[in-house]
């Protein structure tokens, strides 16, 4: 399945003062596979990019503890973060825990070019702050309903990329692909979607490219 | 009360304060706290001894910071202890060097600072380590010294940004425990010694409070109710810490909470927890 990139894509560049990492926030759902698509682009990435994960788990360390056992980064690169049982919270109204996490992996690791907080999951309503991301990507599944894109919601609609994943459980949950991505295209005034499957491509090679694009870009508009 | 001290008592400023419970989870997780009325014994507990050692160090953090903006008079030092006789020699810079875990450097007594210390930038930065070292020892548990300090961080960038001050940039620089950023804080936002005690004993039990909704399923409207019903402790705490901002730092209250600290070192290592501490 490939990527329905949109006309907009990019048209409001990131642009990180002072020439520090670019902060990419990743949210959606629990269960969507925020943390497989975290793990996938820091395999696929690692090698071109430095980079460094914030994880904000709900109730445990379960996802920064399985970005270390996959051995995606090395430890000292992930930083898991507790959220008081306010997810949304700790990436929107109150961003200092998940900013002290970031700002001690840039002064641990000076020279980062990306650093990915993945959001512990949430509702449709979830936003990152713009003081914590520069960018963000909402991840849905078509598992969760055919019906989430049409509904909207902050998430689906303002996001920076949505990426529509498990795509290959599609036939299984009789969930509509085209529906889907017709109805999010709708929604999102012509900002990307991407169709993922990870199973099939574990690279997730369309999210991959759109990371290495806004990087490239954050980089350009960066102060000298 | 000055509109910017509402910001500052606000539990919606974004300080870091959601992703703390005040030692509140631990006790659910030990069948301590189960409903409203343990609730409420809990956080009247809290505020007798924690709140009570907070809003101190709030009140005299807060005192130092309005000498620190002001022209230093011989004998007139607010917030700051006196030491009996003493006579300090020392450089700002070389007392700028000096680390409160140090042996004193001559010229102050041990839990004092006096007066040439506190004169000058460096003898300022001094001060402030001497104060936090305080806090310190009136906080055993080193998971409830992390959870101060990483508190004290969030409070210290969010305060900069809307009330900067010399005194937030130096706690800030040092990692500092949260009542004494509360304190500066305070004092940045134009208020007294009073107004920091108060929002110190005020913010030591609406963080329980708010966790026990959010843990238990507590009717909100109920623990509101208990929360109203502290009120008059919550000002009696406020305004018996705000008594010690005259005198030695050395004396400033140390009721503990043994329990609260047993808590506290069980949930830094627990598997499943919700809040930072």
């Amino acid at each position: 399945m490939g990527a329905h990139f949109g006309h907009g894509a990019d048209h409001h560049a990131a642009t990180p003062p002072g020439g520090r990492a670019l902060r990419l926030g990743i949210g959606g759902p629990v269960g969507s596979g925020k943390t497989a698509l975290t793990a996938a682009l820091c395999r696929v990435l690692r090698d071109e990019l430095a980079l460094a994960v914030v994880t904000n788990d709900i109730y445990t360390t379960e996802d920064a503890d399985f970005l270390r056992r996959e051995a995606v980064l090395s430890d000292d690169r992930i930083t898991a973060v507790r959220t008081g049982a306010c997810p949304h919270t700790a990436i929107r109204d109150d961003i200092s825990a998940n900013l002290d996490a970031v700002e001690a992996l840039e002064q641990r690791h000076p020279g980062l070019d990306l650093v990915i907080v993945e959001s512990g999951g949430d509702n449709l309503t979830a936003l990152f702050s713009r003081g914590l991301a520069d960018r963000q990507i909402f991840v849905l599944d078509v598992a969760g309903g055919d019906d989430v894109p049409r509904k909207g919601g902050l998430g689906v609609a303002a996001a920076d990329l949505l990426v529509i994943n498990k795509t290959d459980l599609a036939p299984l949950v009789g969930s509509d692909l085209e529906l889907m991505a017709s109805d999010a295209a709708r929604v999102r005034d012509g900002k990307p979607v991407a169709l993922t499957s990870l199973r099939e491509a574990p690279g997730a090679p369309e999210v991959a490219a759109w990371v290495r694009r806004v990087v490239a870009g954050s980089r350009e508009h960066a102060p000298a | 009360m000055h509109p910017s001290l509402l910001l500052l008592a606000d539990s919606r400023l974004p300080a870091g304060g959601h992703a703390h419970s005040g030692g509140l989870e631990p006790a659910v997780t030990a069948g301590t706290v189960t409903d409203i009325p343990s609730l409420t014994a809990f956080l009247r507990g809290r505020l007798a001894t924690t709140g009570l050692v907070t809003a101190a160090l709030a009140a005299a953090a807060c005192a130092l910071a309005v000498t620190a903006t002001e022209p230093v008079e011989e004998d007139r030092l607010p917030g700051l202890p006196r030491a009996g006789g003493a006579t300090g020699t020392g450089t700002p810079a070389e007392a700028a060097t000096h680390r409160a875990s140090d042996p004193p450097p001559s010229g102050t007594t041990t839990g004092t600072v006096n007066r040439a210390t506190v004169t000058g930038d460096g003898g300022l930065a001094v001060a402030w380590e001497v104060l936090d070292a305080e806090a310190d020892t009136r906080t055993p548990s080193p998971a409830q010294r992390r959870a101060a300090r990483a508190q004290g961080r969030s409070l210290a960038r969010v305060a900069l940004r809307t009330w900067p001050s010399a005194a937030l940039d130096v706690l800030a620089r040092q990692g500092a425990h949260h009542p004494l950023v509360l304190g500066a804080a305070t004092a940045a936002a134009g208020g007294g010694p009073r107004d920091a005690a108060s929002i110190a004993a005020y913010g030591s039990v609406t963080g329980g409070a708010s966790a026990g909704v959010r843990l238990l399923g507590l009717d909100p409207l109920g623990v509101n109710e208990a929360l109203g019903g502290l009120a008059a402790a919550i000002d009696a705490v406020a305004a018996e810490a705000a008594g010690y901002a005259g005198r030695p730092w050395a004396e400033l209250p140390a009721p503990s909470a043994p329990v609260l600290d047993l808590y506290a070192e069980a949930h830094a290592g627990a598997d499943l927890r919700l809040f930072e501490s």
